[in-house]
């Protein structure tokens, strides 16, 4: 039985332009959706995967708003039966700030008689990008850690993780408890039932707050690229401009 | 800040310093010149021949080696252990690896081990005390300016952030072993053994000079016939948004964003790619876009040198019949 904490973190779901708050300081997501990134969807899913298998529980986990808990129902609704929100202003809290309040609350539920085999997390954010999370979390567990994960399996008190290396596919055999941060690509995230979301809805989000003042991340500012304004030359539409395309890529030196 | 010293880490290949490496040494030495500093190379486990010579056309002044046991198979803490004791022999104010996925993780153990935050696929560094940096975040499409404090500023430098430049003066560094401690603990997480993946049928998408890609337009599994034709016409590699392989049209691996390969060709022509932001993360380095598309205001097009405007199926067979036409 193994039991996994999969953590998410809720990002602006940003297909087109940014805009940034007034003090720079944070992207303005008042006219945008929200989502968590690929990798994490991948997260939950070998959570989900891994704790059916072995006759766990998959437990999700989110530090945020409360507006998480959005993201936190999306993955009971594919099978996470346990929920968490540490809620926090997340842009308060840097990388260290995150992984040490996920520790606590690993360490809580392990005295409560509720340890973690397995903690998952996303590589890295989709928003900050920080690729360091998942580290920080293993280092305050004193728990071995393998990065960039696509697909893994659960033997006995044995985790065998599968991740893209320079020279092919490298192979990482860890002894339980484990930390894993998975990279999007080894396995297909689930869509939610229509059971699955009614069963959701009905999960009790234990609500903590982080026992400690964050140190921050030492964000000054965020900054957009300048604008550029269009250069593009339209070289005709439809078929008809086949010719053009050619000569530009004669030009170039690519047709052969 | 005078007499500073720089720490890269240095990943190899069988041609010796990789690209990403030879291009965060680039940037090293840029900073380096600031600080009136030196740059300290790290490598981890074999020498390949030549690389000496290599890492002095770089103007690093000592090459550090750590070796043994420990070191065989790859082992993020292992490495990590390796920088931080590299640091200290050096005495090193700014330590850095390329934005890979093992430049990446061996930093963040580093700096989590000398307790200071890493800053991720950094583009430009100030030479300021402490020392600013402007980063990639929002996959590439903003950046924030993060202020590194503490004893050591710890980054990683983003692809394609800086051009390969050797020194004008170039050094001959010899290369030294150091020391590092291990324990039992740096060695839990370790390669046990490299598979061949999936065979890459991308035509080695990353380094590849010419692009094709294809998005959403495609229109289904069946729709890539033409668009491999153009390919294999223009010995292109094949690329694909995020949305092809989430609908399981064409494999991961020939994924371009954020969450997939990161490309640089001298040529990318995007065929029915709208051009979200996660896709323009993986695309935007390409010297030449040529998009085609039927919507003139999407972001690919706009973003983009050229672009024809019309359905990928109707314009990419009319190319296919000139490039036939015209070899006659």
């Amino acid at each position: 039985m193994v039991n996994v904490l999969v953590c998410i973190k809720r990002v602006p779901d940003i297909g087109g332009e940014i805009l940034l708050a007034g003090d720079s300081m944070s992207v303005d997501t008042r006219y945008v959706g929200h989502t968590v990134s690929p990798h994490e969807s991948c997260a939950v899913e070998l959570a989900v995967r891994t704790a059916a298998a072995t006759g766990g529980e998959a437990t999700v986990l989110s530090l945020g708003s409360a507006d998480s808990v959005e993201q936190i129902r999306d993955a009971l609704a594919v099978g996470c039966t346990g929920a968490v929100l540490v809620e926090a202003e997340p842009d308060r809290y840097g990388p260290g700030d995150v992984a040490e309040a996920i520790a606590d609350v690993v360490r809580s539920h392990e005295a409560e008689g509720r340890p973690y085999d397995l903690v998952l997390l996303g590589n890295d954010a989709a928003d900050t990008g920080d690729f360091q999370v998942g580290i920080r979390l293993a280092y305050a567990l004193g728990r071995p850690v393998v990065a960039g994960v696509s697909a893994l399996e659960v033997d006995g008190d044995v985790v065998t993780a599968r991740a893209d290396g320079p020279a092919g596919v490298d192979i990482f055999v860890v002894s339980l408890p484990a930390v894993v941060t998975v990279m999007e690509g080894g396995v297909e995230p689930r869509y939610p039932s229509i059971p699955g979301r009614m069963k959701a809805k009905r999960v009790v989000v234990e609500t903590v707050t982080p026992a400690r003042e964050p140190v921050g991340s030492g964000r000054v500012a965020l900054r957009l690229p300048p604008s550029q304004p269009s250069q593009v030359q339209v070289l005709g539409e439809g078929p008809e401009a086949a010719a053009a395309v050619v000569d530009l890529l004669e030009s170039l030196g690519v047709a052969r | 800040m005078s007499d500073q010293s720089i720490l890269v880490l240095v990943e190899t290949d069988e041609h010796g310093a990789a690209e990403v490496s030879r291009e965060t040494l680039s940037f090293a030495h840029r900073l380096a010149e600031r600080y009136d500093g030196r740059v300290t190379a790290l490598v981890v486990g074999e020498v390949p021949e030549g690389l000496p010579e290599q890492l002095g056309g770089f103007a690093v002044d000592r090459v550090l080696q750590a070796h043994g046991d420990g070191f065989t198979a790859y082992a993020a803490a292992a490495w990590a252990a390796a920088v931080v004791a590299s640091t200290t022999t050096t005495g090193a104010r700014v330590v850095m690896a390329a934005g890979t996925p093992r430049g990446n993780e061996v930093m963040a153990h580093a700096a989590t081990r000398l307790g200071v935050v890493m800053a991720a696929n950094v583009v430009t560094a100030e030479a300021a005390e402490p020392l600013l940096v402007s980063r990639q975040v929002l996959g590439g499409s903003a950046l924030e300016e993060l202020r590194l404090d503490g004893t050591v500023a710890v980054l990683t430098v983003a692809g394609h952030a800086c051009e390969e430049t050797p020194a004008p003066v170039p050094t001959r560094p010899v290369v030294e072993p150091v020391e590092v401690p291990l324990t039992p603990e740096d060695l839990r997480a370790r390669v046990v053994r490299t598979e061949q993946g999936e065979p890459d049928e991308s035509g080695g998408l990353r380094t590849a000079r010419v692009v094709v890609g294809a998005g959403r337009g495609a229109g289904g599994p069946d729709g890539f016939k033409d668009l491999v034709e153009l390919a294999d016409r223009l010995g292109a590699a094949m690329g694909v948004s995020r949305v092809v392989t989430s609908l399981g049209w064409r494999p991961h691996h020939e994924q371009v964003g954020q969450t997939g390969s990161r490309i640089a060709p001298d040529l990318y022509i995007p065929c029915g790619i709208s051009g979200a932001i996660q896709h323009w993360a993986g695309c935007s380095s390409a010297k030449t876009i040529l998009a085609i598309n039927t919507d003139p205001d999407a972001p690919m097009v706009t973003k983009a040198h050229y672009a024809v405007i019309g359905d990928l199926h109707e314009v990419v067979p009319a190319i296919n019949e000139e490039l036939r036409r015209r070899r006659g």
